[in-house]
């Protein structure tokens, strides 16, 4: 334990490794049989839909709740059953829990007084951290005198001071309003880079993930579905559920009819031509598969498109979101099918809009814009 | 000047709502005047207003044995208080952490001394007492043990009730970002739960407190021969007549309670003002 301890523990190796965790209350399992390694320095988040395990899985690297089955090693050491007060991690809640009985430095420092930590020293220290989360001055004030983004500062501070090798973070922005929000996305990464500390965030806002983490572990129904960093797993979603759940996308179901050399050709009910697609790791021919398309690779034009090689259909607009820098098209295709949505930009403004309602449109995307999904 | 109508919500504007409110004032705080009025009355009757004095506290003041029942009273209430408190707090918190078989019937169980009648209650503890032969002419103040275990026992549920309603509201994040730092379930327990607890044990220390001094039926039936407080001395002058020393004792009595209930009040006040 201790020599496999100590070779584990040199620069490199993952901060987190998690195999084969499992949480059951009863028959249901919040975590089931995840595998998942976290290296040092990484800004990690943990995506899902409420319920999906997530916090569960949090919590037990913070060590509030024990697995039922698996192990977790943090920076080497198995800590699948250490308790809370003695594991190198700390946390920020969802509801900050700051202490309302203590002011903000009593608050910050609590950690360092539980270690025992000289009484001055621990001064020093809660007014570095403070001053690190731009909280400087307010050392002396009750956490009622402070607004939910400072109380959120202060349970930064306060789980920062400690220096621990993991911080974890339970929806740290969801209390907070749309543009404060925005700000401290930014701010966070700014000062996870600073501090260097690995920083593992729970969030169910695809956005707020996409923007701030380096890697993202989406989960759903306490398995994780797909772990990739922001842009692949936008562009490359490995299932239908993390295709829809990151971002806005168009499921065309189709057969395969032909699947070689990186090329895929599917019969789309509903859509006269074959639609072509171009990916790496092909479906079984004669499988049912979803053509996962972003609507803003697809392009919406009043004539036919004359460039070859696209797939096309036409259409006609059924409905119209208007989101000020875009504006989505609900695009008819066939009475049976859904309705297509295609996002484009607003260049100009909406009242000289090149289409409206009951408008026949043509929709085309080359073959390498979307792709191709068997589960 | 136009007479400005009455709106749905001021109620203080109603004549029936006046009367009320003055109906009450009447019946509540009249007797409670007239008491601390005739306790300055110049009269050994003390039916009929006969001139101003303070000669009657002075009286009180130099009956030993109405001041030895008063330190009783005050002892009893003290330590019945701060057993009673601790014992609330505790099974409050067990109530409201633990889940375990029988609970719901458990917590009625607990609170049956707040509802079953006193005279009820005082003669189970005669019997009690009887029955398991609890010495009696100990030492003061072990001569009070029986009072003050029949008070813990009709006063506790109250600073349970009181507690458990205070932790409904507790966030449970708070002990766990406290462990999360490094801190042990004692120290979870003194750093964070105690804090919380504070205006709930503050409130029920104040009820057990006053339950106990002014508490007569039970106290009247676990009282040995030797040990009077306060409520069963001033009953035994009545008996004989009411004269302003009594009036005097109870004035004292009343001043002490207000005086202590809003010191509580206040410091609880204030620290729900730091909270909120």
């Amino acid at each position: 334990m201790n020599t496999s301890g100590d070779a584990a523990t040199t620069r490199g190796a993952p901060i987190i490794e998690i195999s084969g965790l499992c949480k059951r209350f009863g028959d249901f399992a919040a975590v089931d049989k995840v595998d998942l390694t976290v290296e040092r320095g990484e800004f990690f988040a943990l995506l899902g839909p409420s319920g999906c395990g997530k916090t569960t899985l949090l919590r037990m690297l913070a060590g509030l709740d024990l697995p039922t089955e698996g192990t977790i090693r943090i920076d080497g050491q198995d800590m699948s059953l250490v308790p809370a007060n003695r594991r190198p991690v700390n946390m920020v809640f969802q509801s900050y829990a700051v202490f309302p009985h203590m002011t903000v430095l009593d608050n910050v420092g609590y950690g360092l007084r539980i270690d025992g930590v000289a009484k001055d020293e621990i001064r020093r220290r809660a007014e570095e951290a403070l001053d690190l989360v731009k909280l400087g001055g307010f050392g002396n004030r009750r956490p009622d005198q402070l607004s939910g983004g400072q109380r959120q500062r202060v349970a930064l501070a306060r789980a920062l001071v400690k220096r621990p090798k993991v911080l974890l973070l339970d929806e740290p922005l969801s209390a907070l309003d749309a543009k404060l929000r925005e700000a401290m996305r930014l701010e966070m990464v700014n000062l996870q880079e600073t501090v260097g500390i690995t920083f593992i965030i729970v969030t169910h806002d695809q956005s707020e993930a996409l923007s701030m983490a380096t890697r993202i572990a989406v989960m759903d129904a306490g398995v994780v579905q797909q772990i990739a960093p922001p842009a692949e797993l936008y562009e490359f979603p490995a299932s239908r559920f993390v295709a829809d759940f990151i971002g806005s996308v168009n499921m065309i179901e189709g057969r395969v009819e032909a699947a070689a050399n990186g090329r895929i050709r599917l019969a789309c009910p509903g859509i006269a031509a074959p639609v072509e697609m171009e990916q790496d790791r092909l479906p079984a021919v004669g499988s049912t598969a979803w053509v996962a398309l972003r609507p803003e690779k697809i392009d919406i034009t009043k004539e036919v498109p004359p460039e070859p090689g696209l797939n096309r259909v036409s259409g006609v607009v059924e409905e119209i979101t208007y989101l000020g820098e875009t504006s989505v098209y609900h695009v008819r295709v066939a009475p049976d099918l859904p309705l297509i949505k295609v996002s484009s930009a607003n260049l100009d403004r909406v009242t000289r809009r090149a289409f409206t309602w009951e408008d026949p449109v043509h929709l085309s995307w080359t073959s390498s814009c979307g792709v191709v999904l068997d589960r | 000047m136009a007479r400005v109508p009455i709106g749905p919500l001021e109620y203080t504007r109603r004549t029936w709502m006046r009367l009320t409110l003055l109906a009450t004032f009447v019946f509540l705080y009249a007797p409670i005047v007239t008491l601390v009025a005739f306790s300055f009355n110049d009269s050994r009757r003390n039916i009929v207003w006969r001139g101003f004095t303070t000669k009657y506290y002075e009286k009180a003041l130099g009956n030993s044995e109405l001041i030895e029942a008063f330190v009783n009273s005050l002892t009893i209430a003290l330590l019945s208080t701060l057993i009673a408190t601790v014992l609330g707090a505790l099974t409050a918190l067990l109530l409201w952490r633990f889940r375990f078989p029988f609970k719901a019937g458990y917590e009625g169980a607990m609170a049956l001394p707040i509802v079953i009648p006193e005279i009820c209650m005082g003669v189970a503890m005669l019997a009690f007492f009887a029955k398991v032969g609890w010495p009696s002419g100990l030492p003061w103040p072990f001569s009070l043990s029986a009072i003050i275990i029949a008070h813990v026992s009709f006063s506790f549920p109250f600073v349970a009730v009181v507690v458990r309603a205070r932790l409904a509201g507790f966030n449970q994040e708070l002990a766990e970002a406290a462990q999360d730092l490094g801190a042990s379930e004692w120290r979870v327990f003194w750093d964070v739960m105690v804090p919380f607890m504070r205006p709930g044990l503050v409130a029920g220390a104040l009820l057990a407190f006053t339950l106990s001094l002014d508490d007569f039926v039970i106290t009247f039936f676990t009282s040995g021969p030797d040990t009077v407080t306060f409520p069963v001395k001033v009953y035994s002058m009545v008996r004989f007549s009411v004269t302003p020393e009594v009036n005097a004792a109870s004035t004292v009595l009343i001043v002490l309670t207000v005086l202590l209930t809003s010191a509580a009040l206040w410091l609880q006040f204030r620290q729900e003002k730091k909270e909120s």
